[in-house]
């Protein structure tokens, strides 16, 4: 009774999702139900059940084999965004808290411009000069990132400089690159990881709906954001067709952001029972 | 009649008993004090009276009353015109108490309006009458001013102000001095003295200080794990201490630390040597075009500590003792002058000099096993002991703070502030350095702890030919455990001697008002033993 | 307080000129002349060059650079390369919708926010706070433009409240404007009004936990009081932040909802501009959402101003 009371059911209900949608991604690189892009006319805009789970579209496709392929670009696509903007803005921000002053103004500086840019105001210059791909959603996604991550780290690690336990290594002789490394990175670990769940459940918002407009994955890459786009001319006739799609990828997103809350109240020190 | 009375109150957390069988009178006119150490339920007492205790903590038995009216049977409303109108409440932190967004004026004039529906024009003149009396006068204190734009001593007289604006029978007052400086803690206590005798209401004061109780409280009730151990006239309970945690906790406030001997000066060369340090820091541009004006925080000090020296600095707050710790310790530069560490800078005097920070809770990586944050200064050394002989110099360390070698393989989280207060010395002793800088090191400790860890740093600087430079705000404490002291002011070394001399027979006339503002513990003849009752409690 | 001014518009400045730096540099890289892309292929040598001058393309990179920016200025956009009308016309015809609706978005996420907030803030761990935080958690998740096929479905397609798509213009009349702009405000809004409920909620819990909210209640206040008059105007500030980069957010957002509902606002004129290739239009849309985002937050400074006096320091 207690056992259940204490689990922590939005990591539990979370992680679950977020399993089933990963798994779904991964299973779907070797074995799809039917064949991803097999079209069969015969069998168009079938509801779900009767041999195929999820029903099909308007070219008879399979629902279930494109939302399953369709998962794995969504997270393929977030997950190198989220990568994109850790890898870049989180020694951005360790290096802006670690040396206050020119360093730290001009990082700032680049960072509020950077937020005047919204995804997909950079997604739409790099296409219009690029042309629409994948590659490009990530590209915008990621360096949207990019500042969301320098200033989660920045102001973190700015609080942690003025800890005690800062100055004492400090007082031991320690540069400020270690201490960053040494001391700070891993007490901000567990913020960046929550922010990181969030930003990647943005980044499949994100990746769909730049999907949605033509901006994203190309055909034949299968995306969630693009079978929406097809269903809207039939969504008064055959109405699964948003909403597979659509329950997927509020699905995936409610699953992120459920782990991002569990995780932020699993590790946070202060919640955590440990005194003897 | 009693202005509060206080009858078999009896408060619980979840089932755990937080309060038990607690009783107290206040009568009019009349200050009554309680004191005890951390966690022993004062705090929770006067919320109990205001019944605004935090959720999750009910009161199981026992009756409040106010002025022989149960509070207990009141709706949430009724007490709404108690809080405010019949009793008022005045908390610790100045800073954070009053409201960011609003002028005081509207923060005192609100009070009034509450309780007595006068009018805005009406309530504003008496807000103003109010922050005269609290000694906030109109020309430089307009009721359009702003919190952000008081000291901590201006916003705790406004909190005073809206406290007792309208003329309340029970004045609550908790810590209302802790977060203050010496001398602002000496005119607010004044305040609160006068206030009672002109109003004629009943004070209840909570503090930890035993000095402050001993000089304003007419009556004084000393509470222990949630339990008045004794009380009665403060004189009386001074004079004859008659339960054994009372006596033990008389005499860790006024714990003398036996220092060894200095040692005799080997070399005429000082192990420290500052020599007119000036540190300064930009202030916030007023405009663009010009530059901006410098605020000086260390302004031409020179002192000097010899081999074996047990130095105190003394020093208000932003008198720019803290500044001085951190360019001694190499971490700030300064802009003129010159720091030695036995002829070399404080930067490259590797490990010569180590430090103990205030904060027994914020001085430790959460992370870190106390092991790897005790053998953290090992990092200055060419070739850093590893393995067993790591592991033996740290035993070894902690053994001499008082701890045991098996505290190396836990985390900080499972330790008690004094035992952490133990190991961050432990983490300065371990290069075996010459110097300790104590920043505050016991300020943040409840007495009993802050005996032991005095006895310890005597301890060890008869064992280690240890000097320390031990920077605090205490008189009482740098009388104690230092044999000179040097007391600053804006900056500036004002006095400098011994000890014994400076606050026996202060010159400057800043070390004399700051002896006279501190609040002085009664001479009471010492007896031994009384240091293990309070442990054993 | 002009210190802080002063600082704000200097930085509101300089952040235009590195953004408009950013933008012209993007679409200079651009391979191939769009003066020969315009004429097709077979257009003659002198022909082109007189377009080109004609398009303002001769000239270094300064000239043509400090040409576009001082032709914003004076509100001259340039000329469309795909329908050789003027840039800023084509962008004003289109605000009239995008901006309208922006508007109307963030009007409806503040209405419902704020509200919503401060009952769940207000009622912490009791059934109230429990259903609005898992409301909020579900809309942050809904994506807009699913959501607003979904109105469609239902109040359109279904129920015939609103028309699916298009815009009759504003010259029938107000209402009719806005009741065409009902469902697609309605789907920008709802996961906006998601995410700020949660800032004002959380924001809310935090203030209650301030020393001057105990004051409050000390001075005889109830505990709805003390949140009214201490907690909400001290709540708002991070609040603030969060609407000027909504703001920013539901103007962009729109290009995407605009899509759905076959709006003719700012969203289809650079999707259009985007498949012909119309780098003006591009080049210019988004500078201009660029200056709205900038200007917003430029805003969100000043109005911080209004309500924390401890931005305005006595001189």
């Amino acid at each position: 009774m207690t056992g259940l009371r204490r689990l922590n059911w939005p990591l539990a209900i979370g992680a679950a999702l977020v399993a089933i949608f990963a798994s779904a991604a991964v299973i779907s690189l070797v074995w799809t139900p039917h064949d991803v892009t097999g079209m069969n006319i015969s069998a168009r805009l079938k509801i779900p059940g009767d041999g195929y789970l999820l029903g099909t579209d308007h070219f008879g496709r399979d629902m279930l084999s494109m939302l399953m392929a369709g998962a794995q670009t969504s997270i393929s696509v977030a997950i190198l965004a989220v990568g994109i903007g850790m890898v870049l803005g989180v020694p951005l921000g360790l290096a802006a808290a670690a040396n206050r002053g020119g360093l730290d103004e001009m990082i700032m500086r680049a960072n509020d411009l950077a937020f005047a840019f919204p995804a997909l105001v950079i997604a739409i210059l790099i296409t219009a000069v690029f042309g629409p791909s994948a590659v490009n959603a990530i590209i915008a996604i990621g360096i949207f990132n990019i500042p969301v991550f320098a200033r989660l780290t920045r102001g973190a690690a700015l609080s942690l400089w003025t800890r005690e336990f800062i100055l004492a290594a400090r007082v031991s002789g320690k540069g400020r690159t270690r201490i960053s490394v040494e001391h700070i990175l891993p007490n901000i670990a567990n913020l960046l990881v929550v922010q990181g769940t969030i930003q990647f459940s943005l980044g499949i918002l994100a990746e769909a709906g730049l999907s949605y407009v033509g901006l994203g994955a190309q055909p034949p890459v299968p995306s969630w954001g693009r079978m929406l786009a097809d269903s809207q001319t039939l969504v008064g006739l055959a109405p699964h067709l948003a909403l597979v799609p659509g329950l997927a990828i509020i699905l995936t997103v409610l699953g992120l952001n459920l782990l991002g809350d569990g995780l932020r109240d699993a590790l946070d020190p202060k919640l955590r029972v440990g005194r003897t | 009649m009693s202005v509060l009375r206080v009858e078999g109150l009896d408060l619980e957390v979840s089932g755990a008993p937080i309060l038990r069988k607690v009783g107290l009178t206040v009568d009019p006119g009349e200050i009554v004090a309680i004191t005890g150490e951390s966690g022993s339920g004062k705090s929770m007492t006067a919320l109990a009276v205001m019944r605004l205790l935090p959720s999750g903590i009910t009161r199981t038995a026992g009756d409040i009353a106010l002025e022989g009216q149960s509070l207990t049977a009141f709706s949430e409303k009724e007490m709404c015109q108690i809080r405010g109108g019949r009793i008022g409440m005045i908390f610790q932190e100045p800073m954070t108490a009053l409201n960011p967004v609003q002028t005081i004026g509207d923060q005192v004039a609100e009070t009034v309006r509450l309780h007595s529906g006068a009018s805005r024009r009406a309530a504003f003149a008496r807000a103003r009458e109010v922050l005269n009396r609290v000694g906030l006068d109109e020309d430089r204190f307009p009721l359009s001013r702003y919190p952000h734009e008081l000291s901590g001593g201006q916003r705790q007289r406004v909190m005073i102000a809206l406290a007792i604006a309208e003329r309340p029978a029970l004045l609550i007052a908790d810590e209302p001095t802790t977060a203050l400086d010496v001398t602002t803690q000496a005119q607010i206590l004044d305040l609160l003295k006068s206030l009672v005798s002109e109003y004629g209401m009943g004070l209840l004061i909570i503090t930890h200080d035993l000095a402050v109780v001993a000089e304003f409280a007419d009556r004084l009730v000393v509470m222990n794990d949630g339990q008045v151990v004794e009380s009665g006239p403060t004189a009386d309970v001074i004079a004859h201490q008659r339960h054994p945690y009372t006596k033990a906790l008389f005499e860790a406030s006024g714990h003398q630390a036996h220092l060894p001997p200095i040692p005799i000066r080997r070399s005429q060369r000082p192990l420290l040597d500052v020599r007119d340090v000036v540190r300064s820091y930009p202030k916030p541009r007023e405009s663009l075009f010009k530059r901006p004006s410098r605020l000086v925080a260390v302004d031409g000090v020179s002192f000097s500590i010899h081999a074996g020296e047990r130095v105190g600095l003394v020093g208000e707050s932003g008198c720019g003792k803290s500044t001085l710790t951190r360019a001694i310790l190499g971490l700030e530069p300064v802009q003129a002058g010159s720091i030695r560490v036995d002829g070399i800078p404080p930067d490259r005097a590797h490990g010569r000099v180590q430090v103990v920070f205030q904060d027994p809770y914020g001085s430790f990586n959460p992370r870190h096993k106390v092991s790897r944050l005790v053998s953290e200064p090992f990092h200055l050394l060419d070739t850093p002991p590893t393995g067993a002989e790591r592991d033996r110099l740290v035993g070894e360390t902690l053994e001499a703070v008082g701890l045991t070698r098996d505290a190396a393989d836990r985390y900080i989280h499972q330790f008690s502030g004094g035992q952490r207060q133990r190991i961050a010395i432990a983490r300065a002793l371990i290069l075996r350095p010459d110097l300790i800088v104590l920043d505050e090191a016991v300020s943040a400790l409840d007495v009993s702890v802050r005996a032991k860890i005095l006895d310890l740093l005597a301890g060890l600087s008869a064992r280690f030919q240890l000097a320390y430079l031990f920077i605090s705000h205490d008189l009482s404490v740098v009388r104690s455990i230092t044999d000179r002291v040097m007391v600053m002011r804006a900056g500036q070394i004002v006095e400098e001697g011994p000890t014994s001399d400076v606050l026996g027979t202060p010159k400057h006339s800043y070390t004399r008002a700051l002896i006279a503002a501190a609040p002085k513990l009664p001479e009471r003849k010492e007896q031994e033993g009384s240091a293990d009752v309070l442990e054993r409690l | 307080m002009l210190g802080y001014l002063t600082k704000r518009l200097v930085s509101l400045l300089a952040s235009l000129f590195v953004a408009s730096v950013v933008i012209f540099s993007v679409v200079e890289v651009v391979p191939g002349d769009p003066a020969a892309f315009m004429l097709g292929m077979n257009a003659r040598p002198d022909t082109i060059a007189a377009l080109r001058a004609e398009l303002g393309l001769d000239g270094s990179v300064v000239e043509r650079y400090l040409a576009w920016v001082g032709g914003m200025m004076r509100g001259d956009f340039g000329i469309s390369y795909t329908y050789r009308t003027p840039v800023a016309d084509m962008i004003a015809d289109r605000l009239w919708v995008s901006l309208p609706l922006a508007l109307f978005a963030l009007t409806l996420t503040v209405v419902i926010a704020i509200p919503a907030g401060l009952f769940a803030a207000s009622r912490r761990g009791r059934a109230g706070d429990y259903s609005i935080v898992g409301a909020t958690q579900i809309g942050i998740a809904v994506p807009n433009f699913w959501f607003a096929m979904i109105l469609i479905l239902i109040f359109a397609i279904q129920l015939r409240w609103f028309s699916a798509g298009g815009f009759p213009g504003w010259q029938d009349g107000f209402w009719t404007g806005l009741k065409a702009l009902v469902l697609p405000a309605v789907a920008l809004a709802l996961p906006q009004a998601a995410i700020l409920t949660r800032v004002m909620r959380s924001s809310l819990i935090e203030v209650l936990g301030e020393d001057f909210m105990r004051t409050a209640r000390a001075k005889g206040l109830s505990s709805g009081a003390a949140i009214w008059r201490h907690g909400l105007r001290n709540a708002l500030i991070p609040v603030l932040t969060i609407i000027g980069l909504q703001f920013a957010f539901l103007l962009a957002g729109g290009i995407i909802i605009e899509q759905v509902f076959a709006l003719p606002g700012l969203g289809r004129l650079v999707f259009q501009a985007i498949s012909q290739r119309d780098l003006i239009v591009v080049e210019s849309v988004v500078m201009l959402l660029v200056f709205a985002v900038i200007m917003t937050n430029f805003l969100v400074d000043l109005a911080y101003v209004a309500v924390d006096p401890r931005l305005r320091r006595r001189a």
